[in-house]
């Protein structure tokens, strides 16, 4: 059993209030044989000054510092590449670091972007980050993200990552799912949730109209994961920029508040200790007193069915941010769906439901834009983007895509990113002709979620309007 | 195309430095890509082949042992340490909590009689340069008074939760990679395990 000091677990703070100011993306893809990196960060940033009525140059006159999520070096044949990036954006000579946490890269850019502006040290930085996996074979882009588990313990058994993330996926769907059909089901109609809301992202990689038993049928990955349970490898960029306030209203008339928080957990499953559960402010050491019994096998905590970093970037998001309980707090959230059993292990982890019942936020319709069955408003909507599964997982670029949804939400201009025909006609996409309206309407706050593999990194980004404060500074 | 001895790089350790003989590189010229379409260059082919020299440091212990059929793990000691007495395997040449070296064990009896299966996955997928025959089934052990959980692969029989296991060891031509490791579903005979594995 281990343990954590008070001292660990101090509740983070900023230094005085960090603003979102505005957000970009490029289009995703499997692929770009025909276009450089630069081009699709270009892409981005270019979004993210349109978006504040700037000139690319105009909205780089703001920035102080500069901070660049980019995962697999290794892929690219490129060191560096930050510095790259950092030239072709013409933002030479400010600082610039690159930052690299697996999966939740695009996260963790973004809480080392916020710091910076909290202490004072910039009142303007710019979060950016991309991906490129597309230029080796897939065996050697298995082998490729195979080293990010451990070179001497994992890598050399199948050169496989999701092999090392599927014996956890295993022990949930033994223990939590019960092996029910009914749980299988409710995995699956995670992935035409996301791929259908994918359908009205024409940023999105994948979009699908499938079923249920689509899902059931494609082909097994490492069972009980079957293809369309999994995320997607992806190609694209993503950014933000956070300021102080006085530097926030300078560029736009509404910024939104970011909170930032992150935890980390071991990179092999195997080293996983035991430990009692940390509780978010929803919970009470009642909540597990017969989790146990409830469900045998849980009695190791975190081991393999819970990811020990997201509950720990929730515990101190949560408390930074005054989110007493996420359900009723938040509007709408963007989860890390790398795979649809580990969407639900973060449902529990972020206290969404208690550990054991994550099921039921799906199956409650609590996760839809509208619940299904009660045609009403669902109470958190989810991966509305299209999350990983629909949307994209461009490592680097993954986190800050899902904190520029969320902030697209609350900003009450989802529509004009995501309708546009000359949009959908410039990324050679089709539009839907069912296209439908995916904004949360009045949303004040939400959540995303930026999660590395395993779950040895996540961050939880809150992002809330300045009017709906849940906590005085 | 397997490489000949001739195109294979070797390396010995001698007066505190690496001494490499043989081949490490192979260049090949790299190949223009164009798009079949519109007869344009798209970019450029970069093959690489190249061998890295890696040192397992403390962990060496653990790797030599399992070409002599030993489980190596590491114990804290440490008098002072709140988790003193912990067991690690996968082994950690530090105690985690202290940062006191560990004392080197071994564990190979103990896993001998308490190994089982805490969780499982069959994957008929790999990545370049997977060495084990597929599907791999992926399994993690538990041992009694161990406190982590090691990953390997199951070589015989089928995994369940709670199955008793044994380890096998590639004593007879050893790799000297986690690989040389695996388990078998107990009752395995000898003659079942794969060629070059021992009890």
């Amino acid at each position: 059993m281990i343990k954590f000091s008070d001292k660990q677990l101090k509740i983070p703070k900023l230094m005085r209030p960090v603003y979102l100011a505005t957000v970009g993306m490029s289009k995703f893809d499997r692929a770009f044989p025909e276009t450089r990196t630069e081009e699709l960060c270009i892409q981005a940033f270019t979004a993210a000054a349109d978006f504040v009525n700037m000139t690319p140059s105009e909205l780089k006159q703001y920035i102080h510092t500069c901070y660049y999520g980019h995962f697999a070096d290794h892929f690219g044949d490129q060191l560096l590449g930050e510095s790259v990036i950092h030239d072709r954006l013409g933002l030479d000579p400010l600082g610039n670091i690159g930052v690299k946490t697996g999966g939740a890269t695009g996260g963790s850019t973004m809480w080392e972007a916020v710091k910076a502006v909290a202490s004072g040290y910039s009142d303007c930085t710019l979060a950016l980050g991309w991906e490129r996996m597309d230029e080796v074979p897939t065996d050697e882009g298995n082998h490729l993200i195979s080293a990010a588990a451990d070179k001497d313990w994992e890598t050399p058994l199948g050169h496989i990552y999701t092999g090392y993330y599927a014996v956890m996926a295993q022990r949930y769907w033994k223990i939590f799912g019960k092996e029910e059909d009914s749980f299988r089901d409710t995995m699956a109609e995670i992935a035409v949730k996301n791929r259908g809301y994918a359908r009205m992202n024409p940023h999105a990689q994948a979009p699908m109209k499938i079923t249920i038993e689509d899902v059931k049928n494609s082909p097994i990955v490492a069972y009980p994961l079957r293809a369309l349970d999994c995320c997607l490898m992806s190609v694209g960029s993503a950014c933000g920029i956070v300021c102080d306030e006085k530097t926030a209203y300078e560029i736009t008339d509404n910024p939104l508040r970011i909170y930032i928080a992150a935890g980390s957990h071991t990179l092999r499953v195997a080293d996983r200790r035991n430990m009692t559960i940390p509780l978010l402010p929803n919970e009470t050491p009642d909540t597990y007193k017969d989790l146990a019994k409830r469900f045998p096998g849980s009695d190791r905590y975190p081991g393999f069915t819970g990811f020990l970093a997201a509950r720990m970037a929730a515990y101190y998001a949560y408390r930074m941010a005054g989110i007493k309980d996420p359900i009723e707090d938040l509007d709408v959230i963007e989860l890390h769906d790398a795979f649809t059993i580990s969407d639900i292990q973060s449902y529990e982890d972020v206290g969404l439901r208690p550990y054991g019942e994550g099921r039921d936020y799906i199956e409650s319709g609590d996760a839809y834009l509208t619940n299904p069955q009660t045609k009403k408003p669902g109470k958190l909507p989810s991966n509305l983007s299209g999350g990983l599964i629909g949307c994209m997982h461009a490592v680097g670029a993954t986190g800050l895509m899902q904190i520029a949804e969320i902030g697209y939400h609350i900003w009450n201009r989802w529509d004009e990113i995501h309708e546009p025909q000359e949009k959908w006609d410039v990324f050679g996409r089709k539009k839907p002709d069912d296209w439908t309206s995916l904004q949360v309407k009045g949303a004040k706050r939400g959540l995303a979620i930026s999660h590395a593999g395993v779950g040895s990194h996540v961050t939880a980004a809150i992002l809330m309007h300045p009017n709906n404060l849940l906590k005085e500074d | 195309m397997p490489k000949t001895e001739n195109e294979k790089g070797f390396v010995d350790v001698a007066n505190g430095r690496y001494k490499p003989k043989g081949v490490f590189h192979i260049p090949e010229a790299n190949q223009p890509i164009f798009n079949k379409d519109t007869g344009k260059l798209a970019g450029i082919t970069n093959p690489r082949d190249m061998t890295y020299m890696h040192s397992y440091g403390g962990e060496a212990p653990f790797f030599e042992g399992l070409g002599k059929g030993k489980l190596m793990a590491t114990r804290c000691d440490n008098e002072k340490c709140d988790t003193k007495g912990s067991i690690y395997q996968p082994f950690r040449i530090y105690c985690p909590d202290c940062l006191r070296k560990n004392t080197v064990i071994d564990m190979t009896d103990l896993a001998k009689t308490t190994a089982k299966i805490h969780s499982y996955i069959i994957t008929h997928r790999s990545g370049a340069f997977n060495s084990l025959p597929k599907p791999i089934k992926f399994i993690n052990i538990e041992f009694e008074g161990v406190v982590t959980i090691l990953m390997s692969v199951l070589a015989v029989g089928e995994p369940e939760f709670d199955k008793k296991v044994l380890p096998i060891f590639n004593t007879k031509s050893p790799t000297y990679t986690i690989t040389d490791l695996r388990f078998v579903v107990e009752g395995t005979s000898e003659s079942e395990l794969p060629e070059g594995f021992t009890f």
